[in-house]
């Protein structure tokens, strides 16, 4: 039997050629996942290590607010890190070193004035030159290290993109106006999150606290300890030494080099399970063309493996022979999708590191053994998986099958289970749907989306009949008798028909659903941006940090502005629980955002008391008239009265506040962004005067209504590219079961398109037959999968409604249109060899056999 | 040389046709300067040994085999010579085929199975004449069915009527009867018999079954590529004495 299967596989390599490379192309999206990430986690991991070699101890200072960023709860009786901590640690008998460390972050604008990078990881940080006047962390590459307020050092990248030489004047910001520094020095700096995209400034440490934090504090002090020393207990002597009432993080760092090996194996692991449910979709259509393939085959041997039964074989035997044919091919195509996947893992560094500029670090490759018995694994059982039931069914063939003339095809099996099950599922799903859809049940939404899927996949076979019937006619008109019999070949099989479509149909059901999710959010957040947001321009920074307490002020002079307000969110403590408050500007806060008070007065904030809105009511069951008592950020508390409540809405939410109660006991913290309505509404002659009113840092963005839409749009957009893209393979495989199948018909069917050359049509019609039938397949495909996509789309958003306001299902015609066109060009593509294998065949030839 | 007795112009001709596969030590000369007329109105069975060139004969001059050398004519056209695609075109338009294995598309209907060549060439169906050529197969009361609804015989018939229906220049019937028990076989060949006889037709049939030979009017015996005898108004007997001669007179060459 193993000889029979060998021989087979052997036989029918070309026939198994698709399959190969369906197998082939799941597997070495699974092995390029696990090779990708293991490699790049080894990689950071390594760097991650080189970049803690200096440092024994490292403390940090978790409640520091360094403009506008705060890793912590802040109170303002709590110690801060200093000169003099730093003294009293340097002083220990363990210690060679210790560095105070200074860090926020500094927008770099190139000569033009706009922002160098992407906004975010725009770091900031102090020199500190040691013994031999450099600093440890970043090598020099150039220059000398900033010694005064006027001075500035950069990462040699940064430099680069903005055309600054040593010497130079750089136009640099962090939360105010910007500065005009002199560049001294160039900085090697391999820290992945500047070299992916960000930068790097350093100032002398006397700027750098006068900029970040308050003279002579740190934000982290970094030991190197002497030879010898132990650093657990120099990490004890440490702690003793910090002032008690701190919120501080002390760690070897060792212990920090631990951790952060740990927050980068969950970081790739994160990304290689998402990565993965993709790898796994395009197994799963894989599944489709193996199960088809086999089925076609064992189909075709009908006779040859009822004579292995009549000479005596068992039903047992047959089955297994088949059963090893799926093996061999399984770890043929897993072995070929390991080597692929690690190619393509190398090739994706390599893309991501040149025009990608993501700048990764490098690494060895690595291939795991379990990246290699995983890939192997699943490509050899998912091709078991799908040969099963043709396997089945070839052990159930009778022996007297062998003397049959196996002229005609068997009379295919009954669908009236298979549209029974379908059916009942199916059936199952659409209640589910209904019913979680008025009773408002996400869990029912999606399981009966679900279930109906399936259900929709089970039935393909009988639908395949109407939409075909429907799509056919207009194709009759115009291409007369081949398309009458691309029509009839399509129906003849409908099971094969129904899994060649349905391997397309999945991937199409899950673009579609992707895009009308995408555009139904896209409309949703543009209404509520529409209706909610009522100010021309709002003004924040490009990294989400907060804006310094002078762009209020600064904006609410300048000529043209007919009411502005701050945004000012910050943490509090309400009982037990933290909340957010939002201060604003009580008397332009109306003109800035509708506020629709549905409970007590619009006039509240004015009086000095809070609005809520009703998802804060809701959750919490206060009511008009209530008082709070809040703990603010630096640990003074309040008492608030809730003047009224408000419809929630997307500008403002939660607990609403005058900004001149919460301002002072903020500790620091910011404005989030400033609402701007001007006086003759948006025009550019305001944009520029917001911008120069806040000197022009290149890190403040004045974005007008337009701009914030085109933000939300392009964020949303660049997630479902990338969606796209990774459902792109599952599309490739479909592909080639398309092609997989109408090769496989025109071998079958040789004969007869013998017998229509000798009747008198011509290569071309020929041609065209296959090709229209596989058009008419993959159109199956791709009606099936927009209309499963929209469905999906519609529980999905269902699921999400809760987030976001207006949200209604919208299908957006031009790329639903696209998907079908889309999927009738991958049909006629996919034809283009089987058509010309048809054309090809010899009459004669075709004729005699059989 | 060929009797002609009626009309001058031949439904088809062969002169000095030659096809010859391979070069060298693998070179087989499937027919050798066979001439040979095809009277219109004439049933002729071309018989002879497996491997004497009957089918390939027939494959040339219907248009589905090229000729090494030589004339073969349909008509008044030219085979030898023509493309691919006129080949096509004459085979549609102007022959009818019936194979051994009866070649039918298991997806269309018998009706639909008839009109298939029409279909294809986009041309008018003659209602009247397909009506004639329906009820001449007995098919009437089967037009709907499917070929795997049909008997072997039944299939044979709708694939008569298939190469009937189109009012063809001349049928070629390869082994129409090989695959088909006597009775059934009788059928068909009765029934190309009369498409002759009452249609008007022209068929020329090849076989190595003695008795379907003697439902033609006449015989063309072939060997090794040539035509060695012919026999007019045949009997299964007289056929089978043609054959045993022949088969001796090869046997003693």
């Amino acid at each position: 039997m193993y000889r029979t299967a060998l021989r087979n596989v052997l036989a029918h390599k070309a026939r198994l050629l698709m399959t190969t490379l369906a197998v082939l192309l799941g597997t070495a999206f699974v092995a390029g996942t696990l090779v990708f990430t293991d490699t790049l986690g080894s990689a950071l991991k390594s760097q991650n290590a080189k970049s803690f070699t200096g440092v024994t101890v490292s403390v940090s200072d978790d409640g520091a607010v360094s403009n506008g960023y705060s890793r912590g709860a802040r109170r303002s009786d709590a110690g801060h890190l200093t000169e003099q901590t730093r003294q009293a640690i340097a002083a220990l008998p363990g210690t060679a070193e210790a560095r105070g460390v200074v860090s926020g972050f500094a927008g770099i604008a190139d000569r033009k004035g706009a922002l160098i990078g992407d906004g975010f990881s725009t770091t900031g940080t102090n020199y500190v030159p040691g013994a031999d006047g450099q600093d440890a962390r970043y090598p020099l590459a150039g220059g000398h290290g900033p010694t005064s307020a006027g001075e500035l050092a950069l990462d040699t990248e940064t430099a680069r993109k903005g055309g600054y030489q040593v010497g130079d004047t750089v136009r640099v910001a962090v939360n105010g106006p910007v500065m005009q520094l002199k560049l001294t020095g160039l900085l090697h700096v391999d820290d992945p999150r500047v070299t992916a995209g960000g930068s790097l400034a350093a100032f002398d440490t006397a700027t750098a606290q006068r900029l970040y934090l308050t003279p002579s504090q740190f934000n982290e002090i970094d030991v190197h300890a002497k030879p010898g020393t132990d650093a657990s207990a120099l990490l004890g002597q440490v702690r003793r030494l910090l002032p008690g009432n701190g919120d501080f993080t002390a760690q070897t760092g060792q212990e920090l080099a631990a951790e952060q090996d740990r927050q980068i194996s969950a970081a790739t692991k994160g990304l290689s399970a998402s990565l993965l449910v993709f790898a796994g979709i395009s197994l799963f259509v894989g599944v489709f063309i193996i199960a088809n393939t086999f089925s076609m085959l064992v189909a075709q041997r009908t006779k040859e493996l009822a004579l292995l039964r009549a000479i005596g074989a068992s039903r047992r035997q047959v089955g297994r022979s088949v059963l090893i044919e799926a093996l061999l091919v399984g770890l043929l195509a897993s072995a070929a999708g390991l080597l692929a996947g690690t190619g393509i893992a190398a090739g994706l560094r390599w893309v991501l590191n040149g025009p990608g500029q993501a700048n990764l670090p490098d690494g060895p490759l690595i291939v795991s053994a379990s990246t290699v018995l995983t890939a192997l694994a699943v490509g050899v059982l998912v091709t078991l998986l799908a040969a099963w039931l043709p396997a089945r069914r070839a052990g159930r063939i009778a022996p007297v099958a062998a003397m049959s003339n196996g002229d005609q095809p068997a009379t295919p099996k009954s669908l009236l289970v298979r549209n029974t099950i379908g059916a009942v599922i199916g059936a199952a799903g659409a209640a589910l749907l209904v019913l979680g859809a008025s009773n408002r049940s996400t869990n029912t939404v999606g399981l009966g989306a679900g279930a109906l899927l399936i259900g929709v996949f089970v039935l393909t076979p009988l639908l395949s009949r109407p939409l075909i019937a429907l799509l056919a006619p207009a194709l009759q008109r115009i291409y007369g008798s081949p398309a009458k019999l691309a029509r009839e070949n399509a129906l003849r099989n409908p099971r094969r028909t129904a899994a060649t479509a349905s391997a397309l149909t999945i991937g199409v059901t899950l673009i579609t659903a992707l895009t009308v999710v995408g555009a139904s959010v896209n409309r949703a957040v543009d209404q509520a941006d529409g209706t909610d947001l009522k100010a021309d321009y709002t003004v924040a920074m490009q990294n989400f940090a907060q804006l310094s307490d002078q762009v209020g002020p600064q904006i609410a002079a300048t000529s043209g502005v007919s009411a502005s307000s701050v945004v000012r969110q910050v943490p509090v403590e309400v009982g037990d629980d933290t909340r957010w408050i939002t201060g604003v500007d009580p008397n332009s806060i109306g003109e800035l955002a509708a506020l629709r008070t549905t409970a007590g007065s619009p006039e509240a904030l004015t009086h000095g008391q809070l609005l809520v809105d009703q998802g804060y009511v809701k959750a919490n069951g206060t009511a008009v008239g209530d008082v709070l008592t809040v703990v603010y950020p630096d640990g003074s508390a309040g008492r608030l009265t809730i003047g009224g409540i408000v419809a929630d809405n997307t500008v403002v939410d939660g607990l609403l506040a005058p900004d001149q109660l919460i301002a002072p006991h903020s500790a620091g913290q910011g404005p989030d962004k400033v609402l701007v309505k001007g006086a003759h509404g948006a025009d550019p002659a305001l944009k520029q005067a917001l911008q120069n009113a806040t000197g022009g840092n290149p890190l403040i963005a004045v974005k007008d209504q337009a701009d914030l839409k085109k933000e939300h749009r392009q964020m949303l957009s660049a997630a479902l590219n990338i969606m796209y893209g990774l459902l792109g393979m599952s599309v490739v495989i479909a592909v080639l079961g398309v092609v997989n199948t109408m090769a496989m018909s025109v071998f079958e069917r040789r004969r007869e398109i013998g017998m229509l050359r000798a009747v008198g049509l011509d290569r071309r019609g020929v041609r065209r037959m296959v090709r229209l039938e596989s058009l008419l397949i993959a159109l199956l495909g791709g009606v099936l999968g927009v209309g499963l996509g929209i469905l999906t789309a519609w529980a999905g958003n269902g699921t999400i409604a809760g987030s976001f306001k207006h949200l209604g299902t919208v299908v957006p015609p031009l790329p639903v249109l696209g998907f079908i066109a889309a999927a009738a060009l991958v049909g006629l593509l996919a034809a283009v060899w089987p058509a010309r294998r048809a054309a090809r065949l010899d009459v004669l030839d075709a004729i005699r056999t059989g | 040389m060929t009797l002609t007795l009626a009309p001058a112009r031949a439904a088809a001709e062969a002169r000095e046709l030659s096809k010859v596969y391979g070069s060298g030590e693998t070179r087989v000369v499937a027919l050798d300067r066979v001439s040979v007329t095809f009277r219109p109105g004439e049933f002729t069975a071309i018989m002879g040994p497996s491997g004497s060139g009957k089918s390939t004969l027939m494959h040339c001059m219907a248009g589905l085999d090229y000729a090494s050398s030589g004339s073969a004519r349909l008509g008044d056209t030219e085979l030898v010579g023509l493309s691919d695609r006129q080949l096509t075109r004459l085979r549609r338009d102007r022959l009818g085929f019936v194979f051994q294995a009866f070649n039918l598309l298991p997806m269309l209907t018998a009706l639909e199975n008839i009109t298939l060549p029409m279909d294809i060439a986009g041309r008018r169906i003659d209602q009247a004449w397909l009506e004639r050529v329906v009820a001449t197969v007995g098919l009437s009361d089967r037009l709907s069915h499917r070929p795997a609804q049909l008997s072997g015989g039944q299939q044979q018939r709708v694939a008569c009527a298939r190469a009937l229906a189109g009012r063809p220049a001349i049928v070629f019937a390869d082994e129409p009867t090989g695959n088909l028990d006597s009775r059934a076989g009788a059928e068909i060949l009765g029934f190309l018999q009369n498409s002759v006889r009452e249609l008007g037709q022209t068929v020329v049939m090849v076989t190595h079954d003695p008795v379907a030979a003697s439902y033609a009017d006449r015989v063309i015996f072939l060997a090794d590529g040539r035509i060695v005898d012919e026999l007019s108004l045949p009997t299964p007997g007289t056929v089978l004495d043609r054959m045993r001669r022949f088969d001796g007179a090869t046997r003693s060459r």
